[in-house]
């Protein structure tokens, strides 16, 4: 440093100053490179020491995929452990996104492999695109074994294929439980929203959508399985780590008796209605129908588009349920029950009135089907004499019957899991004023006692009704095992028994409407009641005939055995033409099948040769006949007699 | 003692006990690569590095004189290939780095690291330690510097181009041009850097980097860049354990046995692994650096530490890179990755050091 007394302003250069600056210089470098080495060293064990835990977790996640086994989901049994919806093993193929390398190739590989449709592909596509990472996307569910085995062996030219044993919902009666039953599907985005449960965005995961699928959604779902699989970075599998069993969904016992309510379903035929059995017991329902019906098989599977609009078009509403959510003006079958309200109000059953086809009111002329002349109470029930109603409701006000209405379960929304109900009117004077601030009038009344006006009722309720008539117990439908007081009705014995000794008289007396409907067995009775309700207005048309959708409805109630009920049930037939006609051989054919299998399901197989075959049978021809473009089904045949 | 003859005395024992370390290691971890096999990848490594080794050797007996003889020719010559495989690519419709000589492939860019210094070095012996300071100092070499790194940027290498102007400014800045013109190039560039690419749009950012290095698209390299962290961290201390690397061997590790050969061991050997590692090249540099501040001649000094520099790029941007703190350049790691023409590079660099080495051993020290 002697040398440079002024190095910043003219250094001497040199050789010499050359070679010290070099020497210099290179150690500057050098300094440097241990600097940056130094630095390295440092970095790397930052990444190694520091952040190890966080690296070492990345580098699991890369290496074992863990995917979700979706869980076996509970079965629904009937009273007897009868599977109404199980599960069967069911081959399906999904993509996982991240894993998919070359889209177009793969794709269209399974598009000839498995003859994927336009619809099916582009819904993958749409999926694939809404889908991210290693949230599966599926391509086929319910697979052939064949079909399966073909992906399967070319799963190595396959990359992103992830074909995988699963379960499926399975219901062994179909469209029988539809309406009862309801269906699973897939989630949808706003039910992932929320929950954020990445199990329901796992393909085959499905949930309740709909009835008691729906209701017991929390027990039926079960808890995943997982299974941890080594997979490279192209989503080969190298080898299974580990695998959690999956714990199956709690079972769900129903009062329903599987095989009646298939029977049920059944004789339905072509026909729209809804038909309810209850056990006069402890108020189980041991059938529960609506039809026609939907596959709920077809909705789990995830429906196709133009079998919904099949379903949609149908004029006989597959996808309404109507026993609950079916309301309809009553008819006649609200008869025994106004002959007890009007025995409470001190009514005599064995006072007479003359029927002379009908019943003047001031100035107005009540039509009765007939002219039945003088009646007791009992055969007023028998012959279903409008006249003899008309006289008590006028007699008494429809303030008076009302409440026995009431407690009979119409008007009312039961508690019933799974169910929706729309549960109609049982109108009074209070509710006129109240819904159109007019006064109760006396023909309010006539119109109100044989079930027809502002009446209106669902099937459901009516055979709640002739349970309760049945028993004299105030019994609560239910469908799973759940505890109701079912206290006694506040009537006296001697009115119960008119009403039942009337309804005896329907089906077993001289000339009651349903005498051609009495049980083919010995020693077992039915008693019922008919109701026939006009669609259009009281007093236009006649409803006998013409078009479907302006006829009649059928409506029935009964119970049996007559002495000692068991069973009580309710059937209605919409645009039945007739109670007698429609609805009680109905009634008739399902309550000889508790009673006696054998002869009813002759009786059935009979039917059923002439509608065409089993329900299924018939779904599948209506529907291929649809998709074929024929225009309208036909109109359902007459009822059998 | 046995006698050694002096023949077998004058091979740099160390120098290539060090060399065959490291790159023993580099054929463990390649043999680990390819699954617990010796091929496709360590075989043929070894056997490369053994005929490199003896080319080294062989370049490390040759005089001085030839290397400064002969550094403008070859400049020119590298230069004139490099244009070749331009026009080259350009009539082939596409970038093209190598001559296809018949027997290998030639990548002119990488001579090009090597020509550089040796060219550089040689104008510096030249210049008048008077000129140091001025203006002649400055623009031969930066022309030098310039027209081979824009040549390689057209191929378009971003790494190579690089690499050519780290080893030319060093070897300016050892030749002892004014501190302050470093420091201010330096300042005003890093200055300007963030102002120029802020006032680029969204998509203009990342062309410039698209077109800056096309090889990776910024999804890709971000792969390649975590999955190296991945692999790096989860190797912890002391690594999984030799063939055990789940990253590399379930192929989540892209380039696992080339550029990014360093993660792969770092998995299976650990934070131990990789020091180790940095120690041998730590005691390469050494070596180089000290055959440079001894070497006999101006052009020895510059041309040794041209070349460590050159050596030091290599190893610093790909560990950098390897681990997340600079973006992806396809730069191997120095006798470690899978690879002829950087290991010749490589051993062409060190056969050059070898020959000022023994240069310096010779004779006596003069600078002109």
């Amino acid at each position: 440093m002697f040398r440079r007394k002024n190095p910043r302003k003219s250094p001497p250069i040199t050789e010499a100053w050359r070679g010290i600056t070099f020497t210099r210089r290179a150690l500057v470098v050098g300094g440097a490179q241990v600097a940056v080495g130094t630095a390295l060293a440092a970095r790397m064990a930052y990444i190694s020491v520091i952040d190890n835990d966080r690296y070492v977790l990345e580098s699991e996640s890369n290496r074992v995929n863990l995917t979700l086994v979706p869980p076996r989901r509970g079965w629904i049994v009937d009273r007897n452990g009868k599977a109404l919806a199980n599960n069967r093993v069911s081959l399906r193929i999904d993509i996982i996104p991240d894993r998919l390398h070359n889209k177009e190739l793969v794709l269209g590989q399974l598009k000839t492999l498995l003859r994927l449709d336009g619809d099916t592909m582009e819904r993958i596509e749409r999926d694939l695109k809404a889908a991210s990472g290693f949230q599966p996307v599926a391509v086929a569910e319910d697979m052939t074994e064949a079909e399966y085995s073909s992906v399967l062996v070319r799963l190595p030219d396959l990359p992103g294929m992830a074909p995988q044993r699963g379960f499926a919902r399975n219901y062994p009666t179909g469209a029988a439980v539809g309406h009862l039953i309801g269906y699973v599907g897939a989630p949808n985005a706003e039910e992932y929203e929320k929950v954020r449960d990445p199990l329901y965005i796992t393909p085959g995961f499905k949930i309740g959508k709909d009835g008691l699928e729906k209701y017991f959604q929390p027990m039926l779902r079960g808890k995943p399985g997982a299974k941890r699989v080594e997979v490279t970075a192209r989503g080969k599998v190298v080898r299974e780590l580990s695998t959690q069993a999956d714990q199956q969904g709690k079972t769900v016992h129903l009062t329903i008796d599987a095989d009646l309510q298939e029977y049920v379903a059944r004789r339905m035929g072509r026909e729209s209605g809804a038909a309810i059995v209850i056990d006069c017991q402890n108020g189980d329902i041991l059938a529960f129908c609506s039809m026609p019906s939907f596959d709920p098989n077809s909705f789990s599977d995830g429906i196709s588009n133009s079998e919904y609009s099949w379903l949609r078009a149908d004029d006989h509403q597959p996808l309404i349920n109507k026993a609950t959510r079916g309301l309809y003006p009553p008819g006649s079958t609200l008869k025994p029950m106004a002959a007890i309200a009007a025995i409470e109000h001190g009514v005599d059953p064995s006072e007479r009135h003359t029927c002379i086809g009908g019943y003047r009111l001031g100035n107005r002329f009540f039509r009765c089907l007939g002219t039945h002349g003088s009646l007791d109470m009992p055969s007023a029930i028998m012959k279903s004499c409008n006249s003899y109603f008309y006289w008590l409701a006028d007699r008494l006000g429809y303030d008076a019957i009302a409440p026995t209405a009431r407690l009979m379960g119409l008007g009312e929304e039961f508690q019933l899991a799974g169910s929706s109900q729309r549960y109609g009117t049982i109108p009074d004077s209070a509710w006129k004023l109240r819904k159109y601030d007019q006064k109760w009038s006396a023909s309010d009344s006539l119109n109100a006692v044989i079930g027809q006006g502002y009446v209106s009722v669902n099937p459901l309720q009516l055979a709640v009704m002739a349970a309760r008539i049945a028993s004299g117990r105030r019994l609560y439908p239910r469908l799973i095992n759940r505890e109701f007081k079912n206290e006694p009705l506040p009537f006296s014995a001697e009115a119960l028994a008119t009403a039942r000794h009337g309804m005896d008289l329907v089906v077993n007396g001289p000339g009651g409407t349903a005498g051609r409907s009495r049980l083919p067995l010995d020693g077992i009775t039915m008693a019922g009641k008919t109701g026939t309700a006009q669609v259009r207005g009281l007093g236009t048309g006649n409803g006998k005939g013409g078009t479907w959708k302006f006829r009649d409805h059928g409506l029935f109630i009964g119970f049996a055995p007559v002495d000692n009920p068991r069973y009580a049930t309710a059937v209605v037939i919409e645009h039945g033409m007739g109670g007698s006609r429609a609805a009680a051989p109905v009634a008739k054919d399902f309550m000889t099948f508790l009673f006696d299998r054998e002869k009813a399901m002759a009786a059935l197989e009979g039917f059923e040769a002439g509608w065409g075959g089993t329900i299924k049978d018939r779904m599948d021809r209506d529907y291929a006949a649809w998709k074929a473009g024929a225009t309208t089904k036909p109109d359902p045949p007459e009822p059998a007699p | 003692m046995i006698p050694v003859p002096p023949a077998i005395q004058r091979f740099p024992w160390k120098l290539m006990a060090l060399l065959s370390a490291i790159t023993g290691f580099g054929l463990l971890v390649l043999y680990s690569a390819a699954g617990g096999n010796f091929s496709p990848w360590a075989l043929n490594q070894g056997v490369r590095f053994l005929v490199f080794l003896s080319v080294a050797l062989v370049i490390g007996r040759f005089p001085m004189r030839i290397f400064e003889d002969f550094a403008y020719l070859g400049y020119i010559g590298v230069l004139i290939l490099l244009v070749a495989v331009e026009l080259l690519g350009f009539v082939g419709g596409g970038s093209q780095r190598w001559l296809n000589l018949g027997f290998m492939n030639l990548q002119p860019s990488e001579l090009m690291k090597v020509a550089i210094v040796l060219a550089l070095a040689r104008f510096y012996t030249q210049l008048p330690p008077g000129e140091t300071r001025g203006w002649t100092a400055l623009w031969p070499a930066l022309v030098m510097i310039g027209l081979p790194a824009a040549l390689v940027m057209l191929q378009p290498d971003l790494g190579t181009a690089l690499a050519i102007c780290a080893s030319g400014v060093v070897v300016m800045f050892i030749a002892g041009l004014p501190f302050w013109w470093f420091g201010s190039a330096a300042l005003a560039g890093a200055a300007a850097l963030p102002v120029i690419f802020s006032m680029l749009h969204d998509y203009q950012q990342k062309r410039i980097l698209i077109f800056l290095d096309p090889e990776s698209d910024p999804l890709g390299a971000g792969y390649h860049i975590s999955q190296s962290k991945i692999a790096i961290g989860s190797g912890g201390i002391g690594g999984k354990g030799f063939l055990n690397g789940s990253q590399s061997h379930l192929d989540y590790l892209p380039e696992g046995h080339t550029d990014f050969i360093f993660a792969t061991m770092a998995e299976e050997w650990g934070l131990i692994g990789g020091l180790a590692l940095l120690l041998g090249f730590f005691l390469l540099l050494r070596w180089s650096t000290r055959v440079a501040l001894r070497a006999r001649t101006r052009f020895g000094q510059l041309t040794a530490a041209g070349l460590t520099m050159t050596i030091f790029f290599y190893i610093a941007i790909n560990l950098s890179m390897v681990m997340g703190m600079a973006p992806v350049v396809g730069i191997p790691l120095p006798l470690f990755s899978y690879g002829g023409s950087s290991m010749l590079t490589i051993m062409t660099c060190v056969g050059i050091i070898l020959a000022i080495d023994n240069d310096s051993k010779t004779g006596t020290r003069r600078f002109h």
